[in-house]
């Protein structure tokens, strides 16, 4: 017999995470080099040893079989292992499953984890994947995945009114944010101008409206909210969490206005018991400007289509009324490829306080929200401390 | 047109839906399924109806004419930039394509299908207008 997902409220919780070393790390560093130095950095936040792990939850563009080549190199013998493939948004599904097989008994202490040396090794943005009407798109010559999130912006230009500035202040806002973070990738001054002269590479999109190509790892451990409570940092609980998909290729994406975050959103806001209004920070995945402006409306934090007057004058910036992607997100902070995990990172420490001169205040409730392929997978989840429960 | 109905029970390489799709541009014709149960029109083609689930997929053949959804212009580092767009094709499916012959490609415009021969595979694309 079924029980119903609102039995998971608070009943799994993040309890130690990390990055890896970010940004250019240099010929001869691998990819899994990255996920064991996040993860002996997640283990020291947590107060956990390696031998307390026996789940792996892990997604790689770049090795076959992740949870296996990830156990190996840490020498773990996992009693579970979840590689769910569905893009950038798959560790945040990931935080999601952790729980479920935490409170089945199937495993106590959950490692999600990533990384990419994409920047060193390539300099190419990696997709997350081929589509499946591969031979329906390619011969047309997209640049995937940038003008599938070209098309979305021009769509919701032309349905809305949305201007290229309005997108260009979703770049800038990131940012400032990266500016109060000292390992962000790129922190010199950026205006709109600066956005709209770019280098155009697939219209409306400049090279300032897509993330950066870095490297990077993260790691997030994961255990039941009573265990969680003995250890060394505060638990941030999991509330929440929904999961929607309705397309790969972005030609079979039935609205370029609307996706299914809408649905995710829905998911983890019932399991929850919250909504957006209760909601103190976001940390919405920003491959591009357009897609923050989506999720904002999508997840219902302004009206559809009115997600570009809602970013104007620094409302989303240090400072502004609403923070959204406090680290600088994938635009200014780190996008090794999937972005998904530093979502977890940054809403935990902002929940614990950690932050800095970036620091939200208040921030008891932290809404996280992972995009994959081409606007496909949605993912949202939400994270609380004690006083949410 | 029933020409190798794709059917999952009789899946062969020769009635493949990538097959039949591409012998029809080899034709000259841009190509599609309409699903026997429900009527929907099925774009790419495949198996089975995404719809409904019926597994009786006709061909049928486009009469190419649409609008435009959505598009971008792809700049290449090298080379001349070019349309990508989105085309809502009058017959009931959307496709990806490139809309050629015009400087911009307004949200909106109708467009016209032609199945261009050049290098490589025959390729569907659009012009600006509609009819002949």
């Amino acid at each position: 017999m079924s029980r119903p997902e609102h039995e998971l409220r608070g009943r799994a919780a993040v309890v130690g995470v990390a990055e890896s070393a970010l940004g250019e790390v240099g010929a001869g560093i691998s990819t899994v080099d990255l996920i064991g130095q996040a993860t002996v950095r997640a283990l020291a936040d947590a107060g956990l040893r390696k031998s307390d792990i026996d789940a792996i939850f892990c997604h790689s563009a770049f090795f076959s079989l992740p949870t296996v080549t990830v156990a190996e190199y840490l020498g773990i013998r996992p009693r579970f292992t979840d590689s769910t493939a569905i893009g950038g948004s798959s560790f945040v599904a990931h935080l999601r499953h952790a729980a479920l097989a935490i409170e089945a008994g199937l495993c106590e202490v959950a490692l999600i984890t990533y990384g990419s040396i994409q920047r060193s090794a390539s300099r190419a943005l990696m997709s997350s994947g081929p589509s499946v009407a591969g031979s329906y798109e390619t011969p047309f010559g997209p640049r995937l995945p940038i003008s599938a999130y070209a098309l979305a912006a021009a769509r919701h230009m032309h349905e809305f009114g949305t201007t290229r500035e309005q997108l260009a202040e979703v770049a800038v806002a990131a940012r400032q944010w990266a500016q109060r973070n000292p390992v962000a990738f790129v922190r010199d001054e950026l205006t709109v101008d600066d956005v709209l002269s770019s280098r155009m590479i697939s219209s409306p999109l400049t090279v300032r409206d897509c993330c950066l190509v870095t490297d990077g790892g993260g790691a997030v451990l994961v255990t039941s909210a009573e265990r969680a409570r003995d250890l060394a940092k505060p638990p941030v609980y999991l509330l929440g969490a929904g999961e929607a998909m309705s397309h790969m290729s972005i030609s079979q994406m039935p609205d370029l206005t609307r996706t299914m975050a809408v649905e995710s959103g829905r998911r983890a806001y019932e399991v929850a018991g919250f909504g957006p209004e209760d909601v103190d920070l976001v940390q919405l995945y920003d491959a591009f400007t357009i897609n923050t402006i989506l999720f904002l409306e999508d997840l219902g934090f302004c009206a559809k289509g009115e997600g570009g007057a809602f970013v104007e004058k620094g409302r989303i910036a240090p400072g502004g009324q609403f923070p959204v992607n406090t680290n600088g997100g994938g635009l200014s902070y780190c996008h090794p490829g999937m972005y998904g995990i530093f979502l977890i990172v940054e809403a935990v420490r902002q929940v614990r306080g950690e932050c800095g001169d970036r620091q939200v205040d208040p921030a008891h409730l932290a809404l996280i929200h992972g995009n994959g392929g081409h606007l496909s997978t949605q993912v949202t989840a939400l994270l609380g401390d004690e006083t949410t429960l | 047109m029933s020409q190798n109905p794709s059917d999952a029970r009789d899946l062969l390489p020769d009635n493949a839906p990538d097959v039949v799709y591409a012998r029809f541009l080899s034709e000259g014709v841009l190509a599609y399924q309409r699903c026997d149960d429900c009527a929907r029109a099925v774009f790419p083609p495949r198996v089975l109806c995404p719809d409904c689930g019926g597994t009786s997929l006709d061909w049928q053949r486009s009469h190419g004419e649409g609008t435009v959804y959505s598009a971008t212009t792809v700049y290449p580092r090298d080379g001349d930039p070019y349309h990508v767009a989105l085309i809502d094709v009058g017959d009931g499916f959307r496709m990806m394509s490139n809309v050629v012959g015009v400087a911009e490609v307004p949200i909106g415009a109708p467009v016209r299908a032609r199945v261009e021969f050049g290098d490589g595979a025959p390729r569907p694309v659009f012009t600006l207008g509609t009819g002949r």
